[in-house]
């Protein structure tokens, strides 16, 4: 299974996530520029952290409209699994490929420390190797992860089992304590805390890689 | 042409900028302070485009690329 990982000017979480696909995953991973206009041959798409574009306006509000991100829009609407992490979710959902908006933290302060995220659903090729409430531990480093949506697509994301990952002390202010989620099809998850961050124990955690390996474990049985 | 295009929060959307600064103000004595909420404006000018056209593309920044519909709204003000 191959790997491509998205760089934006301003992403800085890139390498990790090369990292954590080719050394701690095993899989073959390529980095894809901004302006490309293809993804290439690559299995699932990776949007790392970081602040593309600086971030100016919005969090991702001006890498929506990069040439890339119509190539992912095309490969999610094919089924390509796409993983936005933490920036990557920002972009996620400004693009509306997921519904709601990361705002500023509700305590205002950029919080930088390891999490405890409860399991929500196994059921999404993110966390099919995970049972339901488990525990996974992470960092995230965010100071717009507030999630927001309204109240009819949280009982939206609810009902249809679409919240994959919560916190366990929710440390931003994130309705219904959310930490990610996936779109309708379940092929794109957007998170806030970085998995690939957490993908050896001299990382403090490896339980990120338990995303990366459902991953290649969904895409092995498709 | 000019104008401006203010952004702002909606109304359900919780704003801690907003609040911080009420409070602030508060401990700096301003009484009866009861709610700030943060917004931005952008001051754009245009060239060459009749009134309409102009009408209409600032409508489309708005709306596309200053405002994100999901938490804010918007208002555009022509200045001249």
């Amino acid at each position: 299974m191959r790997f491509g990982v998205v760089v934006f000017p301003g992403s800085n979480c890139d390498h990790d996530a090369w990292y954590a696909i080719s050394r701690n995953l095993g899989c073959p991973a390529e980095f894809i520029w901004h302006q490309s206009q293809s993804l290439g041959n690559v299995d699932a798409v990776i949007l790392p952290g970081g602040f593309s574009y600086g971030d100016y306006l919005r969090c991702g509000a001006i890498a929506k409209f990069s040439p890339v991100m119509a190539a992912v829009r095309r490969f999610a609407a094919d089924g390509g699994l796409v993983l936005g992490i933490c920036n990557g979710f920002q972009i996620l959902a400004e693009s509306g490929l997921l519904p709601g908006a990361l705002i500023r933290n509700r305590g205002l302060k950029f919080i930088c420390r390891q999490v405890e995220l409860e399991t929500v659903t196994a059921n999404s090729p993110f966390t099919c190797l995970a049972s339901k409430g488990q525990t996974l531990r992470m960092p995230i480093a965010h100071g717009e992860g507030c999630y927001y949506a309204d109240e009819r697509t949280l009982d939206e994301l609810e009902a249809e089992d679409r919240v994959v990952f919560r916190y366990r002390d929710n440390p931003n202010g994130s309705l219904r304590d959310i930490a990610g989620i996936l779109n309708r099809e379940r092929n794109v998850m957007g998170l806030m805390p970085h998995p690939e961050r957490a993908t050896e124990p001299l990382m403090g955690s490896s339980d990120g890689l338990l995303v990366f390996r459902s991953m290649a474990a969904a895409f092995a049985v498709r | 042409m000019k104008a401006r295009i203010y952004v702002s929060l909606k109304p359900t959307v919780l704003d801690p900028q907003g609040q911080t600064i009420r409070s602030a103000l508060t401990s700096l004595g301003f009484a009866g302070v009861a709610e700030v909420r943060q917004g931005k404006f952008f001051e754009i000018e245009l060239d060459g485009l009749v009134r309409t056209e102009a009408e209409r593309q600032l409508e489309q920044i708005a709306q596309d690329v200053l405002a994100n519909p999901v938490i804010e709204e918007y208002r555009v003000e022509i200045l001249d």
